[in-house]
């Protein structure tokens, strides 16, 4: 995985409250097999005005103007701000492998859907909260100041505006090393796969009935 | 462990170790699989050497892409064929066992599960889909993943985890006739808001949850995430252990007298303290509709749509505005005036066998208003559909005009051919009303199985509890 630690980059503005998952990546686009090439259908049905089909050449589809992505100054964008519960609905990652294939590293929200936010995590991507004045705030100076950036750096937890000013945001311990380092979950895990083993020993006597025998 | 909450018990009896930064790893019984979130998840394996931890804690079946017309067919889609065929290569490669998509068997994963006991009460159940938050109704920790995560369990039998915050839902008194466990979700939702359950797991008591059947208790416990919990839980009684007696993963005989000793402690302890609570009057919930285009946006049969004036809040006003800009309706319309394009009966929310004898129920030989193009009933398991037409239901539902079609997602996220068009209404029994969400420009009402059977057969949204009592009155 990626390694995030700071980031100094354009903002969009995604101006909605409850953007769900089907909004970031329509289902249609959800028969790959694959992890990547779903940056071009990112926001597919705000972004374009015609029907979305898998394997279309979007450099050819007619766009709707008023759709933030399609405005050129926000071309570039790294880092997206948008309203209260973010990615909410369906589990699928294929919302978050659209945001990173877009460009997309930093989403901030008033608050985010568990497994959106859960799923950012395992692609280098990093979520975090502000409050909803906070956010409000950027929305409004977004509104007045083109080439708005963010300067963002992990590890010290906190988001730097153009004034110089800065908002701090928490995250938890685990998920900040697992990010800075970009360190792959699963071998970490099985380092430790004595006590997945011992743990296992101890279910099947507790109960036998989850083993096949 | 006098003051544990059910959620409680059942993440430390999982805990395998905390990690140096503090979060839990858990360990997960059951391990369910689709063919949409889990290609990228066994590439992952490959791609590392690594092979499944344990294959017999794995369940597998195509859900969201099947053909729901002629399977002898298969699939005409190229993408979708590949995707289900890559599912069946993985499972057969791994040594995973799969109900395949022509075994009577296949169905929604979150319908098989229960009902081929592969779900049991005091399990950790895990499932690339939100809606894995269904199988708490039996006393399980339960909840969606992602593809990374999917990938993580099918390599070390774990994940990592931080725990949530417990909510109880109280739901006092009893539900009226004709008001299901669906209207019950819908008014939680409506009062608590698509992001009220954010960062908590959900545990559903009282007495109207009490009297809930096994299966409506699914349906409540479906819906959870649409209320922004990725899990939702119902305590074990003697209903719960009667569901489980017999199938086919259920506990064998000479484990019986021991399992059922394990689950009798998987309940909220009389002491336990809740970070929030809420409760919620039972009797008055009456049969509820979505008119927007997320589940909150929900009223009463009865009620009139929002109009935006009215909202002083500016967000929220501008949310209202543009979602009945999408669904073609304006503020102060009666619900019951909203007609109807098509109907679905089906999806992991309401495709059981009692759902679809709810539906059947209330048809009583009339048929499907002329005015709508199409109604669907697909059942949520091959074994659910053969149960419908040992009962003669499928006959109730094709006499009225609806068509009958085999197990799978279908129209609840049309990633198959059964979809909304653009503009088109649509009373649903599925979970989510997202714009786009069942067919680009598609117009979503989530509805109970009985209120979107009488919604076919009006073309528009009725009142089932007035229907009910009229047949009552008649039959005196």
């Amino acid at each position: 995985m990626d390694a995030f630690t700071t980031l100094d980059g354009l903002v969009v503005p995604i101006d909605r409250a409850n953007v769900d998952t089907d909004a970031i990546i329509p289902k249609q686009f959800l028969k790959s097999v694959k992890r990547s090439g779903f940056g071009p259908n990112l926001f597919d049905e705000w972004r374009y005005t015609d029907v979305g089909e898998p394997d279309q050449d979007c450099s050819r589809r007619p766009v709707n103007p008023d759709f933030a992505l399609n405005q050129s100054r926000f071309s570039g964008a790294q880092v997206l701000i948008a309203r209260d519960n973010f990615g909410c609905g369906s589990s699928r990652e294929h919302a978050v492998w659209a945001l990173h294939d877009y460009g997309i590293r930093v989403v901030v929200a008033p608050s985010f859907a568990d497994i959106f936010y859960n799923n950012c995590f395992k692609n280098g991507l990093l979520p975090f909260v502000l409050s909803v004045d906070e956010v409000d705030r950027i929305f409004n100076e977004i509104d007045v100041n083109e080439g708005y950036q963010l300067q963002v750096d992990l590890a010290a937890q906190h988001v730097t505006l153009p004034s110089g000013e800065t908002m701090s945001f928490e995250i938890d311990n685990f998920r900040k090393e697992c990010l800075l380092q970009g360190l792959d979950e699963i071998g970490l895990s099985l380092q430790h796969a004595d006590a997945v083993s011992a743990y296992e020993a101890k279910r099947k006597q507790d109960a036998p009935w989850l083993f096949a025998s | 462990m006098s003051n544990s909450t059910l959620y409680d018990k059942l993440w430390s009896s999982h805990q395998v170790r905390i990690t140096a930064e503090g979060a839990s790893v858990l360990y997960i019984d059951r391990h369910l699989v689709h063919e949409v979130t889990s290609p990228q998840a066994f590439e992952g394996l490959r791609m590392a050497n690594r092979k499944p931890w344990r294959v017999d804690s794995v369940l597998a079946t195509p859900d969201h892409n099947v053909p729901t017309t002629d399977r002898a067919k298969g699939i005409e889609e190229t993408v979708a064929r590949i995707q289900v065929e890559t599912l069946d290569n993985n499972c057969d490669e791994f040594g995973l066992t799969e109900y395949k998509m022509d075994d009577p068997r296949q169905g929604i994963v979150h319908v098989v599960g229960p009902e081929s006991g592969a779900t049991l009460p005091g399990m950790t159940v895990v499932c690339g889909d939100s809606h894995t938050s269904t199988h708490g109704a039996l006393g399980a920790l339960s909840f969606g993943i992602g593809t990374s995560e999917v990938e993580h369990v099918l390599a070390t039998q774990c994940l990592i985890q931080k725990k949530s915050k417990n909510m109880l839902v109280q739901v006092d008194g009893q539900l009226r006739s004709g008001v299901s466990a669906k209207d019950m979700a819908l008014a939680i939702i409506g009062e608590i808001g698509t992001a009220g359950g954010t960062g908590y797991a959900i545990e559903f008591g009282g007495e109207a949850v009490r009297a809930l059947s096994v299966e409506g208790r699914m349906t409540l416990c479906n819906m959870t995430i649409e209320a922004g919990a990725r899990a939702g839980m119902v305590a074990v009684d003697e209903k719960t252990v009667e569901y489980v007696r017999g199938r086919t993963y259920a506990p064998k005989p000479d484990q019986w007298e021991q399992a059922k000793v394990a689950w009798a402690d998987l309940h909220s302890d009389d002491g336990a303290e809740f970070d929030r609570t809420v409760i919620v009057d039972g009797a008055v919930i009456e049969p509820q509709v979505t008119w927007g285009t997320s589940p909150e946006m929900v009223l009463p049969v009865g009620g009139s749509i929002p109009r935006p004036e009215d909202e002083a809040d500016s967000v929220k006003r501008g949310n209202i505005k543009r979602a009945l800009a999408y669904m073609g309706l304006d503020g102060g319309q009666a619900i019951t005036d909203i007609k109807l394009d098509k109907v679905f009966i089906g999806s992991c929310t309401n495709s059981r066998i009692e759902d679809l004898r709810d539906a059947a129920a209330v048809i009583n030989g009339r048929k499907v208003a002329e005015t709508v193009n199409q109604a669907l009933v697909v059942p949520g398991s091959g074994l659910v559909k053969r149960q419908a037409e040992a009962e003669g239901l499928d006959k109730v539902f094709i006499e009225a005009g609806f068509e009958w079609r085999e197990p799978g997602c279908s129209m609840c996220l049309a990633m198959n051919a059964d979809r909304l068009g653009d503009g088109e209404h649509c009373a649903s029994t599925s979970n989510r009303n997202f714009e786009g969400r069942q067919g680009q420009g598609g117009r979503t009402h989530l509805v109970s199985p009985a209120m979107a059977a009488v919604a076919a057969i009006a073309g528009h949204f009725v009142d089932v509890t007035q229907y009910i009592e009229a047949q009552a009155e008649g039959a005196e």
